[in-house]
């Protein structure tokens, strides 16, 4: 397996506050890789690195071997690299189907094709991935009526419309009900093993990472503590303490 | 406490109002449908049936085409513009500023102010009106991109004062350019033929530049051009993460605003017969708040919101002027206030939250719509 995402000693500075120092990784292609560490050690932050919206202070920043670090969000997401967020964004006026209508691939920026009504192949599909995660019956209501946990189901549904090579999902469980977890937990392994899409994921339910997870990195205080298998990672003294507040 | 009888009646009331409304969904349905024939019927006979009006209906036409053109980028794109005068000014002096260069010496017409008049024949005359009207769009669009790759990086607040600045500043370039009349603006050529004539064409001209605006936007917010500018006004940021190319999506909506706005500005120097540089073409205390307020009173972000909110104003303020004359200021005041404490949303965006059922979007159904 390729290295899909490389990441290479990338800092970023907040005025005085180091957000992320001299921080490195890999992906690889096909693989689920987790991202893990305490509030306020960085993780968004990288996430943020990583798809251009902010400027990186050092290091680098490579997707399937072009240095992206660079790029502008949209360029960076139109090369199959694609995030959700932390707070849950959907279009809140338009429908279910609308939202994800608006975001099939934008590789073709003629105006042809912005002045193209939505093609029947990408309104199947639309209806498909609704139906992926559950969302079939509220195709046609404002995005912004749904529950969080249902938004959340509908980003992902978003991302996955867009057919991302990377998928980043910035606490994908988090607001949604436990019974349902599992069944999300479920449709992630099933986007990587049916739909090809590798995926790199920051949570906080330790149960749901070491389950989802091959790979998981540990961030503290901006800098990577440990990584490694799922077991390893959570046996890890480190790693527990960092969690419990002894670093 | 409510005797038994009276609650009895009250059920039984209720009970008719609740069995009627499917009835009177179904005829708004009908009305509805069968409504855009009647106008166009009703648009093509009103300068006969109503001819001391003809001016007055021009008008409506050219509102319509203004509330339209606000709300693509207002109501559909969520950027609130004030300066989209600017495009229908550089239409009212480009329109006729053409016509006059054709066949004459523009600078010398124009330092004249007025004291030379022009005669153009016929053929000479339209043949400048055809090429003045092409001109229009073309120069407005030139602006907007231009203008487009400056403003449109702003977001908010801050894209809003920034056009504010636009049409002033236009209006101020325009009354210190002597080519083109300085402050004592152009004396617009007058049309070569009889009073009566000149109204219906320019009145034909309006209704024909409104139906076309309304049946390019209809098509437009079904493609995923429409889609697109929705995703920009409700998550600028999200559209970006999915790899919306949102500059360009905002450019070509400021175009196609540009377009029609710069067209109609050629049509009204015309109706107008004289321009101002700060009263008739970049009048923007006029034409261009009562743009915001139209789409706003209709409801913006929907289709036929602004061009109901543009008729409905338009009577008003005509309404007001004929018989509050000297207060009319007053009773558009009080018009707004009413509209924005009771209806906030407009006229239809009240209707939608009342019936949304009423309003199943085409932009999701591809194919089906037409």
């Amino acid at each position: 397996m390729s290295a899909l995402l490389e990441v290479r000693n990338v800092s970023k500075r907040y005025g005085g506050v180091v957000a992320n120092s001299k921080v490195s990784l890999t992906v690889r292609e096909g693989q689920i890789v987790g991202l893990i560490g305490p509030n306020g050690s960085g993780k968004t932050t990288l996430f943020n690195s990583i798809v251009g919206t902010h400027p990186i202070d050092g290091g680098s920043i490579r997707f399937d071997g072009r240095e992206i670090s660079r790029l502008r969000v949209a360029d960076i997401a139109r090369l199959g690299l694609i995030r959700t967020f932390q707070q849950t964004r959907i279009f809140r006026q338009m429908s279910c189907l609308e939202n994800m209508l608006v975001s099939v691939p934008q590789g073709d920026a003629s105006l042809r094709a912005m002045i193209a009504r939505p093609a029947s192949d990408d309104r199947a599909h639309a209806l498909e991935l609704l139906a992926f995660v559950g969302l079939s019956s509220k195709r046609d209501l404002a995005a912004g009526s749904l529950s969080f946990g249902q938004q959340k189901l509908l980003e992902f549904a978003m991302a996955l419309m867009n057919e991302p090579r990377l998928l980043l999902l910035d606490e994908p469980t988090a607001g949604i009900n436990p019974t349902l977890i599992n069944g999300l937990v479920d449709r992630l392994k099933r986007a990587r093993d049916q739909l090809g899409i590798t995926l790199f994921v920051i949570e906080h339910n330790m149960r749901v990472v070491m389950n989802l997870a091959e790979h998981i990195y540990c961030l503290a205080h901006g800098e990577l503590l440990a990584d490694g298998r799922p077991e390893d990672v959570q046996n890890d003294p480190r790693v527990v303490a960092a969690y419990l507040g002894a670093h | 406490m409510m005797p038994a009888w009276a609650k009895r009646w009250r059920l039984r009331a209720l009970e008719t109002v609740a069995r009627c409304v499917p009835f009177a969904l179904l005829v708004l349905r009908i009305i509805l449908r069968w409504l855009p024939p009647a106008l166009l019927a009703l648009g093509i006979a009103a300068p006969f049936l109503l001819p001391s009006f003809q001016v007055q209906l021009t008008f409506l036409w050219i509102m319509i085409v203004f509330a339209l053109c606000w709300d693509i980028l207002g109501g559909q794109m969520g950027y609130n513009s004030f300066g989209n005068i600017a495009f229908f000014g550089i239409g009212v002096y480009t329109a006729t500023i053409v016509q006059i260069g054709l066949f004459q010496d523009v600078a010398a017409y124009t330092a004249a102010a007025g004291m030379q008049t022009i005669s153009l024949t016929p053929d000479q005359y339209f043949e400048g009106l055809f090429i003045g009207l092409a001109a229009a769009p073309v120069l407005a669009v030139i602006v907007a991109v231009v203008l487009g790759l400056a403003l449109l990086d702003l977001r908010g607040h801050y894209f809003a004062i920034a056009t504010l600045g636009l049409g002033i500043a236009a209006g101020e370039l325009a009354a210190a350019w002597t080519f083109v009349g300085g402050s004592s603006g152009v004396q617009v050529p007058v049309y070569p033929g009889s009073l009566q004539s000149g109204r219906l064409l320019f009145y034909f001209l309006s209704a024909a530049l409104c139906i076309t605006t309304f049946i390019t936007l209809r098509w437009l917010y079904t493609t995923r051009f429409g889609l697109a500018i929705n995703a920009i006004r409700d998550d600028e940021d999200k559209a970006e993460a999915l790899g919306l190319h949102t500059t360009r999506y905002k450019i070509i909506a400021w175009c196609i605003g540009a377009v029609f706005l710069g067209l109609a500005g050629g049509l009204v120097g015309h109706i107008i017969g004289f321009i101002d540089p700060r009263e008739v073409a970049f009048a923007g205390a006029s034409f261009g708040v009562w743009m915001i307020l139209m789409a706003i009173l209709g409801g913006k972000g929907t289709l036929w919101g602004p061009v109901i909110g543009a008729v409905i104003f338009h009577v008003m303020r005509e309404l007001f002027w004929t018989y509050l004359f000297g207060w009319q200021n007053v009773a558009m005041g009080v018009l707004i206030v009413v509209v924005v404490v009771f209806f906030p949303f407009g006229i239809l965006g009240w209707l939608r939250r009342r019936y949304p059922q009423l309003f199943v979007r085409d932009a999701a159904q591809p194919g089906a719509a037409e």
